[in-house]
């Protein structure tokens, strides 16, 4: 139980920083579908530059770099020049995954050292909790961090308050004086950041190797866990942490000798998130009233 | 001068042609290239035929194709350009080869372990499961906690047939072994397959074994200081302290034996299933054993190669204590082709 527990924290950390920069990008009304793609880059740009340089915090801030690149691009097609930001997305995604394949393959066949995991001699070591809670790579505790710092910004800062007000109703955003289309840019970068840092946790710690299209689907799943937290950040960690518990049950399971099917027990991770959709939306004014009414909408100012 | 530029214009479609390849060898792969595992391995044979016949073959791949109705369209295209020997790498990509096969009746096909024919499509596979015979062995004399964690992908006979062998061989040693089974309902996905390895060490298997292509669960292994075995190809880099050996298919000599028979025009179709004798299986270096171990290990696959010992010689019970296989008997091939049950000593279950 005591691994099981572990393993579900760890498989829950890119979800978590793919969901956190995708959620404030959305709060801002732009609705950034290249998730799995900015991951891909983030993930294939860390460990080159890990594999490189030999520096970890470097390869961190590399692989941030490349989804915020991604991101730009996004941004400048999506924003600046009033495409589909669907469209946009998507084609993004097919972009990052074919070109994170074609810089990816000099870097095959090279195995890694996982990041270093923090160990508190006494706590770590001996005692379930301790390590539960303290022995992991520095990456988890900054997820869990960055989920906080969005929560704390969205509704305690002005700026948040800028953020929120340009994705409910860009219009009078625009008459109140901010500047809508920076907003969005800084917004989507942002995530598209985090959703580099996602993926370069699953090239630098999660199975540090580079394997083509490694992210296997997760970024999608983000998406879904940002609609499934409506929109707010606690939520989101607890989403994505039940998402994760169930992804683990899947190995656990088998092994418990729980008698399910293991292809039904491969299936409950995406099962439980509709379900969990289903129960949330049930109250549609409840849903109404969370989701950012300007999502995807492309902002042009009248004067 | 219209005359003039028809003769120049032949005369170069002439010279052109005859720069053109002999034969067009097309291969499709379930997985990438670059998964340093089954689908590497099949590449590796693709780069032996180029530099076995040259400039009379020109090769096409196409890599991570999946197994269904898109698997279809991809063989069609390549079947409608040109190509005449085409080498579909996955048992998911049957029933597409063969829908194909039909529409063009004079490309050849070769379907990678599959079970179903035709007058131009031939079935080939390797005899793996002697080469978990041999890893059984090991992990048999190397467990300490008896039990042995398997990284499983889709309930096929022929992973059934790996994890039985592996099974025997290793309960031959001590008869207390038992063999966990994980299905992780894919053949490639680096995060699945970790996660895999990391429960099943924490559930006691001190040994980890794989019917997945990347070496993901390997290093899961090594950082976690338990033994496994690498799979399709030598993944020592990733387990340099942790890896015992590794099963790995050598396709290059089948794939050169088989071009040369389509540009011979002596291609027909067989069934081809070759293992450590005929040398598509091989077994990486033993490493990080003891003596008496590389010793035992090596007499395995000596014995197998040379008939002496049979990966299943009765007798074998199912798990419910059926007896399949006589005392003395072995299992033909169309049993194992066919095998959808457990030995006794497996833990998991078995989709049907």
């Amino acid at each position: 139980m005591e691994n099981f527990i572990y393993s579900m924290i760890i498989a829950a950390t890119p979800l978590l920083l793919a969901a956190i920069g995708e959620l404030v990008a959305e709060r801002s009304g732009v609705l950034n579908l290249g998730v799995e793609g900015m991951m891909l880059m983030g993930a294939v740009v860390a460990f080159a530059v890990a594999n490189s340089t030999g520096s970890t915090p470097l390869a961190i801030l590399a692989g941030a770099g490349a989804g915020a690149g991604m991101a730009l691009i996004f941004s400048v097609i999506a924003l600046s020049l009033l495409a589909n930001q669907a469209a946009t997305g998507l084609a993004l995604t097919i972009f990052g995954i074919g070109a994170s394949g074609l810089i990816g393959q000099s870097f095959v066949g090279i195995a890694l050292e996982p990041l270093a995991k923090l160990s508190i001699p006494f706590l770590t070591e001996s005692t379930a909790v301790g390590r539960i809670l303290l022995g992991h790579d520095p990456m988890v505790y900054m997820a869990l961090a960055l989920a906080a710092g969005v929560a704390w910004f969205l509704y305690n800062t002005r700026g948040g308050l800028a953020l929120r007000a340009v994705g409910d109703n860009h219009d009078s955003g625009h008459a109140l004086g901010y500047n809508v289309i920076a907003i969005r840019y800084m917004a989507t970068l942002f995530g598209g950041a985090c959703a580099g840092l996602g993926g370069a946790y699953l090239s630098l710690a999660y199975t540090p190797m580079w394997a083509e299209n490694m992210t296997a689907g997760r970024g999608w799943i983000a998406l879904a866990l940002v609609v499934f937290a409506t929109w707010r950040p606690l939520r989101l960690v607890a989403g994505a942490y039940l998402f994760a518990a169930v992804t683990q049950l899947q190995f656990y399971g088998q092994d418990w000798g729980l008698p399910i099917a293991s292809q039904f027990l491969a299936m409950a991770p995406y099962v439980a998130t509709i379900l969990a959709l289903v129960i949330i939306s049930r109250d549609v004014n409840l849903t109404k009233a969370n989701a950012p009414a300007c999502i995807g909408k492309p902002f042009r100012a009248e004067r | 001068m219209i005359r003039k530029f028809t003769l120049a214009l032949a005369g170069l479609m002439i010279a052109t042609g005859a720069y053109a390849a002999d034969l067009k060898v097309g291969f499709v792969y379930v997985g990438p290239v670059g998964d340093f595992g089954w689908s590497y391995q099949h590449d590796q044979g693709r780069l032996a035929i180029e530099k076995e016949f040259g400039d009379r073959v020109e090769t096409t791949f196409v890599e991570s194709v999946p197994e269904g109705p898109d698997a279809e369209r991809v063989v069609r295209q390549l079947a409608a350009s040109g190509h005449g020997l085409i080498f579909t790498t996955s048992f998911g990509y049957m029933d597409p080869t063969l829908k194909v096969a039909k529409m063009f009746p004079n490309v050849k096909f070769e379907h990678a372990t599959g079970y179903k024919r035709a007058d131009n499509v031939s079935t080939y596979s390797a005899r793996f499961y002697e080469g978990r015979h041999v890893i059984g062995t090991i992990a048999g004399m190397m467990t300490k906690t008896k039990k042995i964690g398997y990284i499983a992908s889709v309930p096929i006979p022929e992973v059934v047939r790996g994890i039985n062998a592996a099974t025997l061989a290793a309960r031959a040693i001590d008869p207390e072994i038992t063999t966990q089974v994980i299905w992780v309902n894919s053949w490639y996905d680096p995060g699945k397959e970790a996660d895999a390895a990391k429960a099943l060490m924490s559930n006691g298997a001190d040994v980890i074994m794989q019917h997945t292509d990347s070496p993901a669960a390997l290093q899961a292994a090594e950082n976690a200081g338990v033994f496994a075995f690498g799979q399709a190809s030598n993944m020592i880099k990733f387990a340099p302290t942790k890896q015992l050996s590794a099963i790995i298919d050598d396709w290059a000599p089948y794939y050169i034996e088989r071009v040369r028979a389509a540009l011979d025009g002596t291609w027909v179709s067989t069934d081809t299933w070759g293992g450590i004798a005929a040398g598509e299986v091989q077994m990486a270096p033993y490493t990080n054993m003891p003596d008496d171990v590389k010793a035992a290990a090596e007499k395995a696959a000596a014995d197998i190669a040379s008939g002496a010992v049979h990966a299943f010689t009765g007798p074998i019970k199912d798990r419910d204590g059926v007896e399949m296989i006589a005392a003395g008997a072995t299992a033909d091939d169309g049993m194992l082709a066919g095998m959808n049950w457990f030995v006794e000593g497996v833990l998991g279950d078995l989709p049907k």
